[in-house]
């Protein structure tokens, strides 16, 4: 997948302001933007969606605008609207999509069969999906996206909105694509999500790809994970701080009883914390390593807050 | 083009297995044409002069030709509702056919249409319409009625793509073609309207269809109506198709 100074404006917004990327083969690549940043508008270009006014992309060595056609039997696509009929039963659902991708009525109902199977739904296959959790829904979603085992998966926004047990449940899904070879453009707005599922990153901002490398080197720049030491006294920040200054780059930093430090390829940082507290008589109310949000990454990447990204004319993405 | 007819099969197919489960729907094309043909014939029935024939008689081409023009709300509703849910997006990225999503809808109107007509003529005969016509007319009509109904559901089709919200779809639709319905031969002779109404009514397809449907259920004269009926029809749908499928190519999820 390869794209180059693609742009797409509605009216006075600029969706897309000349993005640059490349995709191998077999990879996760994980497209990391707050709301408005054009992810979605990205994803809607890449799988024939909408054209974009310049630039050029092709997915699977296909122009996305001249072979269009071709190209749609290549992709999958799972939007953040799960995009499954509420008034038909999850088999109906995948079923009419397999005829869609062009089987036969026989074949496209035992591929339902097996993806259902797959994502958990048998028991459901015969209801109508009305009655579906939102996790559930997403899972069919996901199942419509793998019908006719599509190379190539666009995955948009796949757990915004998902409680935390079937985002961990879709994660576990989305691993496994991924380890069977699939190739996946998936957009979050959740770095740990980029960063569980994707051997790269990008970060979009306004239409502009504004970093890309892999999860830890995009943590690096901002500062990697950040390991925060609640203590049982107050009185006790300046010890604690000075005893766990050996860990970090920079000198911790102290909020009342919370002392914070950055650890950067650290591995073992809470047990070595623990340890090193503990043995200078320190008592340590709780402990915990903290990733670098949204929020932090755009903070350190652009100098501005995440939420100041315009909404873009398309509402989300 | 074989695959134009399966996808639309597919997706007619669709269209049909989901509207048992939609049962508001379904009233609307069950119960209501029974409730209209029970208003019109019971409260409005006494007071119109039909010279000629009973009202039962004059009502029941009128009011098919109506309810069967609104048909296609349906597709307006339904189209709209698949945009806002990303649906229409999914189609889009299928290897399918890109005419198929808005003929398959099309298409189950067709099948809703004819049960909401058989309905509505069978409550006819009950309230005293009677067929004064042979069996070939009589299906002759139906035929000429469903091919009207289908051209409806282009226009519905094309109001769906267009309008921000399903609701909208339902009220553009109802405030373009109900004026349509009512300014023509349907419900009362076009002789009893004034000048400028009659003039109108005289030419409205509404007026040509209702009394094409009167020529072969009734035996009324058919003049020129039903070929210019079915030409109508067919300029709707070379007219809408085409306009509801460009809009559908460059639809975006809103």
């Amino acid at each position: 997948m390869s794209v180059h100074g693609l742009a797409k404006s509605y009216g006075d917004v600029r969706a897309l302001d000349g993005v640059d990327l490349d995709v191998q083969e077999g990879t996760v690549l994980g497209l990391l933007g707050p709301n408005g940043a054009g992810k979605t508008t990205m994803i809607r270009v890449l799988t024939t969606l909408l054209k974009p006014d310049a630039g050029s992309a092709t997915v699977a060595g296909l122009d996305v605008v001249r072979d269009a056609a071709e190209l749609r039997s290549l992709i999958g696509l799972a939007g953040q609207y799960a995009a499954v009929d509420e008034n038909l039963t999850g088999q109906e659902n995948l079923t009419m999509v397999g005829r869609l991708y062009g089987m036969d009525r026989a074949a496209a109902r035992r591929r339902a069969g097996e993806l259902l199977d797959r994502f958990d739904l048998g028991d459901a296959a015969q209801r109508v999906v009305k009655g579906y959790s939102g996790g559930m829904r997403r899972r069919l979603d996901l199942a419509a996206a793998l019908v006719a085992k599509p190379p190539i998966l666009f995955l948009d926004e796949p757990t915004t909105g998902l409680d935390p047990r079937s985002r961990l449940q879709l994660w576990e899904t989305i691993e496994q694509l991924a380890s069977e070879g699939a190739t996946v453009l998936l957009t979050t707005q959740y770095l740990d999500e980029a960063d569980r599922l994707a051997g790269a990153i990008a970060v979009i901002d306004r239409g502009r790809v504004i970093a890309r490398g892999s999860p830890d080197e995009l943590k690096d720049r901002v500062g990697g994970e950040r390991l925060e030491v609640h203590l049982e006294e107050a009185a006790r920040t300046g010890a604690a701080a000075e005893i766990l200054s050996v860990m970090g780059d920079d000198p911790p930093a102290v909020d009342g009883e919370l002392v914070s430090v950055n650890v950067r390829h650290r591995p073992g940082a809470i047990v070595e914390g623990v340890r090193l507290l503990d043995d200078a008589g320190v008592g340590v109310q709780d402990i915990a390593l903290r990733r670098p949000t949204l929020d932090e990454v755009f903070l350190a990447l652009t100098g501005h807050a995440a939420e100041d990204a315009d909404a873009d004319g398309e509402g989300s993405g | 083009m074989r695959r134009l007819l399966s996808d639309t099969l597919v997706i007619a197919e669709r269209n049909l297995v989901r509207l048992p489960r939609a049962p508001e729907l379904l009233l609307a094309f069950t119960v209501q044409p029974m409730m209209f043909v029970l208003l019109f014939r019971y409260v409005f029935g006494g007071a119109i002069r039909t010279p000629g024939y009973s009202y039962a008689d004059f009502l029941i081409p009128g009011i098919t030709v109506q309810n069967i023009a609104f048909g296609g709300f349906v597709t307006a509703i339904g189209l709209n509702e698949d945009l806002h849910k990303g649906i229409i997006d999914r189609f889009r990225s299928l290897p399918m056919a890109r005419a198929a999503v808005l003929a398959g809808r099309t298409s189950a109107d067709i099948v809703t249409n004819l049960l909401s007509a058989v309905i509505l003529v069978i409550t006819g005969l009950i309230i005293g319409f009677t067929f004064h016509t042979s069996a070939g007319e009589v299906l002759a009509g139906f035929g000429l009625l469903v091919f009207f109904g289908y051209a409806f559901s282009w226009v519905f089709a094309f109001v769906g793509m267009i309008v921000s919200s399903p609701e909208a779809a339902n009220s553009v639709g109802f405030i373009a073609i109900f004026p349509l319905t009512f300014i023509s031969s349907a419900f009362v002779p076009v002789s009893s309207m004034p000048e400028p109404l009659r003039a109108f009514a005289e030419v409205n397809p509404f007026t040509i269809t209702v009394d094409a449907l009167r020529a072969l259920w009734l035996g009324a004269p058919a003049g020129d109506n039903i070929w210019k009926s079915f030409v109508w029809a067919l300029a709707i749908v070379a007219v809408f198709a085409p306009l509801a499928v460009a809009r559908y190519r460059r639809a975006a999820t809103v």
